[in-house]
């Protein structure tokens, strides 16, 4: 589908997305692999890499005017980095941007962060489909 | 028997696979290399047994790097362990020798791995978590506590600080009385692999090759039984690369390594025997075993005749393999449990040395007991039950196993070539040719996965609606904090004079270039942190910034 600006309205505008890697964990074939399909399906990808810190994450969110944030982590510290970010967005004013989560996630945790705010949490192995649409059905 | 008769055969055998049905998923292996349905004496060629295979023991390796392999002496099952405080995986580590194991393999977490103290801002939640928290040499002394390092043999999975580990660690050594000549290890120490994929790097490429050939150097004079490079294709396999990139970008790191030690001006058979290699084993069991045996194939030859080595143990590629994480789902992780011991086997009956099995529930936390002791149990079947030990490389001289061991070897080697013209592994890694190459597998693999032309069990196919969750190990999270403590004691109790005297002939030495593990030894004794005195060459050497490029 191709778009034209001058019939572009706010459905048509390509959601934005800002991916990024907060901790320590390398592990970022799972968040490549998610930004080259998402900016195949017609999303706009912002892939701000590794090791990000909250501050800067927030900034991106901002800067980017970002319908979603999606976060990747792989080490098990989601939930002592998680809600600080969550926290820190909302103080900054971004608290509507809706967070996405991929990694290694345990089942209990994942309610823990649906609670906290975050919509979407995806585990290892999920179909490239099933992100795709999890975001247009939210937009 | 006659020629026509065979031929006739063989036109009948073509018209009925032409008529035969065909399953719609292309014949592939897991990294898309096509397969034929047949292979036969025709593929093979004029293929040599002696030139291609030898006998094992002998060059080229093909068979294997002992004259008995597995009948002789079974491989290592090394389970990798380490969480909380030193004290905590001391103890783990001490449960285990009693348990009757004979080495230790050492896990750091991801501060220790990052050249991080414990007390850094960007350590909080990871300190402990995914593996042992080293500050100062008072860890090392602690997680290693009552242990007879001339009798036990430890392997420590660490890289871009490994110099700093293994310096702390050999202080420790000497202080407590052990005689370096005799200890016995393997330090992972390949910070190649990291620029490539696992992103565990701090300076930029140059400068920690350097850092290798530094504790190669030492290693070689000094503690000359130890391993002092693990140099590794798990990493690189597991961020999504084909078995042919995995084992071809394994070996030209090798190779740099190889090749800069000749330059430091060191004799290749002094360093080369004690070189050794991790290998991923994922889910292909053919791919997967031509692939250990084309890599033995292929660092025989180099070392023979690139590098011109004349000892035969110089020559012998010998290697540990774990299993492929990234093979393992969320979905029906019982699965697993098969995954893993396929992949188990592929890698024994490739000749690896030793072996790590993963546990089933790796994709949803750290292993809980039962998933860890299912993983060793899975090696033990294998050892002892299979009969896959019974005779050296079974499957060698089948005709398929035989032409795909060639293809890969070949298909590496044109790899060896892209790197040259690519000016060298440095500007290779610089220009982001490995990154780009995985990154495209990676993604070319999710797509053939996303398309079901291949079929992951209960992912794509084989769904099941009601699963019951596993059972997790559930982390004791108060390591962080008496680490945090014990830190903060130490800070305030050392000399202040002994921490600056040592660091700054630290960055003296290196910044003359000369090799930094003697003085890293005495900014051990003076409670220097691993942190410090990563922090005092990184003044020096710089930080390597990754290229956006994704």
């Amino acid at each position: 589908m191709s778009l034209r600006l001058d019939s572009m309205n706010e459905t048509d505008r390509p959601q934005r997305i800002v991916l990024a890697k907060i901790g320590l964990d390398g592990h970022d074939r799972g968040i490549k692999v998610v930004a080259r399909g998402l900016r195949d399906h017609g999303f706009h990808v912002i892939y701000a890499g590794l090791w990000q810190a909250p501050e800067a994450v927030v900034q991106a969110v901002a800067d980017e005017d970002a319908d979603w944030l999606g976060i990747s982590i792989l080490s098990g510290a989601h939930m002592t980095l998680l809600p600080d970010l969550l926290n820190l967005l909302r103080q900054q004013g971004s608290g509507n941007v809706k967070v996405m989560v991929g990694g290694i996630i345990p089942e209990a945790d994942i309610q823990k962060l649906q609670q906290l705010g975050v919509t979407g949490v995806f585990g290892p192995g999920t179909p490239m489909e099933d992100i795709v649409e999890f975001l247009r059905e939210r937009r | 028997m006659s020629t026509p008769l065979i031929s006739d055969a063989k036109k009948r055998w073509q018209q009925e696979l032409a008529a035969a049905p065909s399953r719609p998923q292309p014949a592939t292996t897991v990294s898309g290399l096509p397969i034929e349905p047949l292979y036969t004496s025709e593929d093979l060629g004029n293929f040599s047994d002696e030139k291609r295979l030898g006998y094992p023991g002998q060059y080229p390796f093909a068979r294997g790097v002992h004259a008995n392999m597995h009948r002789g002496q079974l491989w290592t099952m090394r389970q990798f362990a380490g969480y909380g405080t030193a004290r905590q995986t001391n103890e783990r580590f001490r449960f285990l020798l009693e348990k009757g194991q004979t080495g230790l393999s050492t896990a750091f977490d991801l501060p220790t791995l990052m050249g991080l103290d414990s007390d850094h801002s960007q350590s909080r939640g990871e300190v402990g978590r995914l593996g042992v928290a080293v500050d100062t040499i008072d860890d090392v002394r602690q997680l290693f506590a009552g242990i007879d390092l001339e009798q036990v043999s430890v392997s420590m999975t660490i890289n871009a600080p490994a110099f700093v580990i293994m310096a702390y660690y050999v202080a420790a050594a000497v202080d407590g009385g052990f005689d370096p000549h005799k200890l016995r290890g393997t330090l992972q120490n390949d910070i190649l692999k990291e620029f490539h994929a696992q992103n565990e790097f701090i300076f930029p490429p140059t400068p920690s090759v350097k850092l290798v050939v530094d504790v190669i150097e030492y290693c070689t004079k000094h503690v000359p039984l130890w391993n002092t490079v693990s140099i590794s294709g798990y990493h690189i396999r597991e961020a999504g690369s084909t078995a042919v990139q995995e084992l071809a970008f394994t070996l030209a790191d090798g190779m740099h390594y190889v090749e800069q030690c000749l330059e430091r001006g060191m004799n290749v058979d002094d360093f080369a025997p004690r070189l050794s290699f991790f290998f991923n084993a994922h889910n292909d069991l053919f791919e997967e075993l031509a692939k250990y045996r084309a890599a033995r194939r292929l660092w025989a030859d180099l070392m023979k005749n690139r590098y011109h080595a004349q000892r035969e143990s110089s020559w012998k590629l010998r290697f540990h393999a774990q299993t492929a994480g990234c093979s393992l789902q969320d979905k029906q992780p019982e699965v697993n449990l098969m995954r893993v011991a396929y992949q188990a086997m592929a890698a024994v009956l490739g000749g690896c040395q030793s072996l790590h099995t993963n546990s089933m529930d790796e994709t949803l936390a750290l292993p809980s007991e039962h998933a860890a002791t299912l993983a060793l149990r899975t090696q033990q079947v294998l050892a002892y039950e299979t009969g896959v030990t019974n005779t050296v490389d079974p499957l060698g001289g089948s005709y398929f196993v035989e032409t795909l061991t060639d293809q890969i070897q070949q298909q590496a080697e044109e790899y060896f070539e892209r790197i040259e013209q690519h000016h060298g592994m440095v500007a290779a890694i610089e220009t982001g040719f490995f990154r780009r190459e995985i990154g495209d597998a990676a993604f070319a693999f999710q797509q053939a996965v996303d398309a079901k032309q291949k079929v992951l069990v209960g992912v794509n196919d084989f769904q099941q609606p009601d699963e019951k969750p596993l059972p997790l190990l559930e982390l004791d999270e108060s390591a962080e904090r008496d680490q945090l403590q014990s830190l903060e004691q130490i800070k305030k109790q050392r000399s202040r004079d002994d921490v600056r005297r040592t660091t700054d002939e630290l960055k003296r030495v290196a910044e003359t270039g000369t090799n930094v593990m003697p003085a890293l030894m005495e900014t051990a004794r003076a409670r220097v942190t691993v942190g410090e005195s990563m922090q005092v060459l990184e003044e020096i050497f710089g930080r390597y910034r990754l290229g956006a490029a994704w």
